[in-house]
């Protein structure tokens, strides 16, 4: 158990800070850049980034059903914000293509521009007190069946898990804290 | 408790544009076009490079009613160019809701000594340079990102090239010192010693570094992502090229930038583009003209 590969997607986006993180907690980070690549790893994080821009290149290189096959397969994924949103069932606003495997919906730029990004402190279930990073981020607006909500801002949902299925509109991989990642690696090792 | 305008909110937005194209765009219809093709953000301007060259005269910051215009359009971010000091243009832009200010050498300077203090807003600034201490020098003004300068409006990537390996080959150069040797580095740089230290310590910039100035095709941009910039800026080069294909080069820069290191597909989204932009000689450009010289 001691060499768990665990792979960023590495489309666009904050794909250093991840694997940092991995690799900090003493697993393997892979680049995922195709869909051959998701045969050696044994979870697979979608980072923060532009959803649009990632959710096209996504369908571009025929991700979407390689990681619906992953996700069927038990294996975990853990989407950040624009990870979130690609994981999600739907989305308020617009259209874009989605890997709609979690039973969420999300709303995409919910807090507003960038001037309205922040910082603040969150109570994570299981994890306990996160500062926690919003930039130009999403929140669930509704959680359906067999998902549990796991950290609120307000009364607001902000991350949650259903199943192999993790998702935070905030950003750990931007903080030196590893506790979210160090779930995430929990729930990979479980699986 | 809340806290927005932070330092890591404003370099996280630039950590999420990595590994992405940025496009400038003129009206909605083009940022709808950018947005399709997959651009990460776009830059809101009344004129690309190529037409400011053209046009003479002074540039200054586009007009708020095509700025809102394009927030308007998209969903992706939306930067917009302030000149050189010109602290009012910036406070404006942030009063509009830009998500990204670029304190730019493409419009005529307004301050020839002092650039604008940064730190004094809650939006992010990206700022050009062509070397590791002017980069330096604007990260201690507050930027949260940097561009390496090129030489814009031109379709010449000959100048990007220079500036991002100048900026590396800093770095490099800077990793191999001694500690004791900083302090003179420094004074050398006109940099913070703080920051050159951070740099010899870690081996990066401690912010995002894209490319600009130059980009026209898919090619240019897979060029300087193997040189190591983060992502890239694309001005003139894609609105200036053939028309019929303007979507299709969009597109094709964007998969460069992301598979930049695989010749078979860059091979493949190279075919078929149309022509681009029509390219300047950099020395047939008059002294006085070079826009990379503005700032310091």
């Amino acid at each position: 158990m001691n060499n768990i590969k665990i792979g960023v997607l590495a489309l666009q986006g904050a794909i250093r800070e991840h694997t940092q993180h991995i690799e900090a907690l003493g697993a393997t980070g892979v680049a995922v850049k195709w869909p051959r690549d998701l045969s050696e790893v044994a979870g697979l994080i979608i980072p923060g980034g532009e959803s649009t821009t990632i959710g096209k290149l996504m369908v571009e290189y025929g991700f979407t059903e390689a990681i619906r096959d992953f996700n069927a397969a038990g294996k975990p994924i853990y989407g950040t914000c624009a990870g979130m949103i690609l994981l999600a069932k739907k989305i308020t606003e617009g259209n874009q293509p989605l890997l709609s495997l979690m039973n969420i919906e999300a709303r995409r730029n919910a807090f507003g521009r960038q001037r309205e990004s922040f910082e603040a402190d969150l109570d994570i279930k299981d994890i306990g007190l996160f500062k926690a990073i919003f930039i130009r981020a999403p929140w669930i607006e509704t959680v359906g069946e067999s998902v549990e909500t796991m950290a609120e801002f307000g009364n607001i949902k902000v991350m949650a898990r259903q199943g192999s299925l993790l998702a935070s509109a905030f950003h750990p991989e931007l903080t030196g804290d590893l506790r979210v990642h160090k779930y995430f690696l929990d729930m990979i090792k479980e699986a | 408790m809340i806290e927005t305008g932070t330092l890591r909110v404003k370099t996280g937005l630039a950590e999420m544009l990595k590994g992405g194209v940025i496009m400038d765009v003129t009206d909605a219809e083009q940022a709808k076009i950018a947005e399709d093709a997959g651009a990460v953000a776009v830059m809101a301007l009344e004129r690309v490079p190529a037409d400011i060259r053209a046009a003479g005269g002074v540039a200054r910051m586009a007009d708020p009613t095509k700025i809102e215009e394009i927030i308007n359009a998209v969903t992706i971010p939306v930067m917009a160019k302030a000149r050189i000091g010109h602290f009012v243009e910036a406070q404006i832009l942030e009063a509009l809701g830009v998500d990204y200010i670029d304190e730019s050498e493409v419009l005529t300077p307004a301050d020839e000594e002092h650039h604008i203090n940064k730190w004094d807003f809650k939006v992010p600034f990206v700022c050009g340079c062509r070397d590791l201490g002017e980069a330096l020098r604007r990260i201690s003004e507050g930027a949260a990102m940097i561009r390496t300068k090129g030489e814009p409006g031109t379709g010449n990537i000959v100048e990007a090239v220079r500036h991002m390996r100048s900026v590396n080959g800093g770095i490099a150069w800077l990793k191999g010192l001694r500690d004791d040797e900083l302090f003179a580095v420094a004074k050398e740089l006109q940099a913070p010693y703080e920051l050159v230290k951070w740099v010899h310590d870690n081996g990066r910039l401690p912010v995002v570094n894209f490319s600009a100035g130059g980009v026209a095709t898919p090619a240019d941009a897979a060029l300087m992502m193997q040189l190591g910039a983060d992502g890239v800026f694309v001005g003139s080069g894609i609105f200036k090229s053939e028309e019929e294909y303007v979507a299709k080069r969009a597109k094709a820069i964007v998969q460069a930038t992301t598979h930049y290191g695989d010749p078979e597909l860059l091979a493949r989204v190279s075919k078929d583009l149309g022509e681009p932009m029509v390219g300047i000689e950099i020395s047939q450009i008059p002294q006085a003209e070079m826009m990379q010289e503005r700032g310091w």
